[in-house]
């Protein structure tokens, strides 16, 4: 049983597909109130790993805990509880083109409570303040920006008050400002309701600057794991190589070897 | 081909189980009636129409002879309609409208990752999404087709008697001779099966997509495809049984 402040473990997950390898034995524990980030490159099994999390995808093998509930033997019920306990921002939002922003956040309240009509509209409103879209509550996605569909999408991801929060590449197609804001809303929700999130990245930005626990992956296997302040000294070639291939990290790097 | 059946087997058992709420059931019934029932108003009452008037008109075309009698030619209209026409040739109608416009409309909301967020909501997609939408085409495709019948017979009507081919007389007189009641439930029978089939092999294609906008595009052609071929199949099949 997993200690209950080790909010989500993963223990051995396996995946592959058509007989190729996607994730060899993954292994890791995120905890409740901190921002944990995967990282790695494009197609090491990042956002694979994130589905099987969510049982979107089945491994082959692995467990998945949830304060200590396996999520891939539970029940049906017992798997919907733990679904309600869940938010998840996808790469694109996955916003419901036809609803617009207000009635994608309603939606889960409608579906999945008992909540009256002036208590959904309320919370509605305070999560689209929380987000900075009060104002944007009547449009259509089709008519807001990439970063504003992120926005609405943490909004829908924490209006059911969830224990666990999942971000799968909250930065991808965004201006680095925007990104930078996207960051510190996720940040800012973890702190405020405790909930542990787990961010998919490839983003070295979001590293430094919110990374509690970052857990490295190459090829399909865990090569590192640690925080923001130990990330640049990391001993490891390819999460090196991975870390310095920003261009300002990497000028940084080379001017302060150049120095020694 | 057979994994293919038992998947889709499969996915019909997914639409029954894990149900939510009929409340939620309903309000997406009406919507999706509206989408593909009243929508398709348009589109079934202008094929309907121009196919009862060139039925009317080929029909006497090819009939010309002293002792057929001329109200043969709205018997003629009037059963083709009822039998075929309206049920028959408006499903393939609809298989391209309301087939490709659901499975258009899935795919895209599988590779948007739409359909993943209602089911990490614990909502079971399949259900909520495919139920509503499968009962409305049930219930508006025999509507659709007695809409299609009577403007079939009336597009006869309007040409048999506008090109001098028939008085009106004569064509009513055609439309009441030897008419067999049955074969008005024979026509919204078939329509009820076609909406089933066109439907849920839709559905299914859109629900299944992956890839990208291409792939989406390739799963509506599929559907439309698909479901022209188990329409015409189903068609034979209850034209043996039925008649």
């Amino acid at each position: 049983m997993a200690d209950s402040h080790h909010m989500i473990e993963i223990k051995n997950i396996q995946k592959a597909f058509n007989g190729r390898e996607i994730l060899k034995g993954i292994s890791g524990t995120f905890e409740k109130g901190k921002t944990s980030l995967v990282i790695g490159s494009s197609g090491t099994g990042k956002s694979v790993l994130m589905k099987c999390m969510l049982d979107l995808i089945r491994p082959e093998t692995g467990e998945v805990l949830y304060d200590g509930r396996n999520f891939l033997t539970a029940d049906d019920e017992m798997k919907k509880e733990i679904r309600r306990e869940m938010g998840v921002l996808f790469q694109g939002g996955a916003l419901f083109d036809s609803k617009t922003v207000a009635e994608n956040v309603s939606f889960p309240l409608e579906m999945l409570t008992t909540m009256s009509r002036g208590e959904i509209k309320d919370r509605v409103v305070f999560c689209l303040e929380r987000v900075g879209l009060a104002d944007a509550a009547d449009r259509m996605p089709s008519e807001i920006s990439g970063g504003m569909k992120k926005r609405v999408g943490i909004a829908r991801a924490i209006v059911m008050r969830p224990k666990y929060l999942f971000c799968d590449e909250p930065n991808s197609g965004l201006d680095p400002l925007t990104a930078i804001t996207i960051d510190e809303l996720i940040k800012e929700i973890t702190d405020e309701f405790q909930i542990t999130t787990v961010v998919i990245t490839h983003d070295m930005n979001s590293v430094l600057t919110i990374g509690e626990y970052v857990m490295y992956l190459d090829k399909g296997n865990k090569l590192w794991e640690g925080n923001s302040q130990t990330v640049l000294q990391a001993s490891v070639p390819e999460l090196d190589e991975f870390v310095f291939s920003n261009y300002a990290l990497k000028t940084m790097r080379d001017d302060i070897r150049s120095r020694k | 081909m057979f994994e293919i059946i038992g998947e889709f087997f499969i996915f019909l058992g997914k639409l029954f189980t894990r149900r939510e709420t009929p409340k939620v059931y309903w309000k997406r019934f009406i919507d999706e009636c509206v989408t593909i029932g009243t929508d398709s108003i348009v589109i079934v009452s202008i094929v309907a129409f121009f196919i009862g008037a060139v039925t009317c008109v080929q029909t006497y075309a090819n009939l010309v002879s002293p002792i057929i009698p001329t109200y043969v030619v709205s018997n003629v209209v009037r059963d083709m309609t009822l039998l075929e026409l309206s049920s028959t040739f408006m499903c393939v109608v609809l298989a391209g409208k309301v087939g490709s416009n659901i499975a258009s409309e899935l795919g895209t909301m599988r590779i948007s990752e739409q359909i993943d967020a209602l089911e990490v909501m614990g909502i079971n997609s399949a259900s909520y999404l495919v139920l509503p939408k499968l009962l409305a085409a049930m219930f508006t495709f025999p509507l659709l087709a007695i809409l299609s019948g009577f403007l079939g017979i009336f597009g006869g009507y309007i040409a048999g008697t506008l090109t001098g081919i028939m008085t009106p007389d004569e064509y009513i007189y055609g439309i009441r001779y030897s008419f067999i009641p049955s074969n008005v439930m024979i026509g919204i029978i078939k329509a009820f099966v076609f909406g089933f089939l066109i439907a849920t092999i839709s559905a299914f294609k859109g629900y299944n997509t992956k890839g990208g906008a291409l792939e989406v595009g390739q799963s509506s052609t599929s559907a439309v495809t698909n479901s022209c071929i188990a329409v015409l199949c189903a068609d034979y099949l209850l034209a043996e049984l039925l008649t």
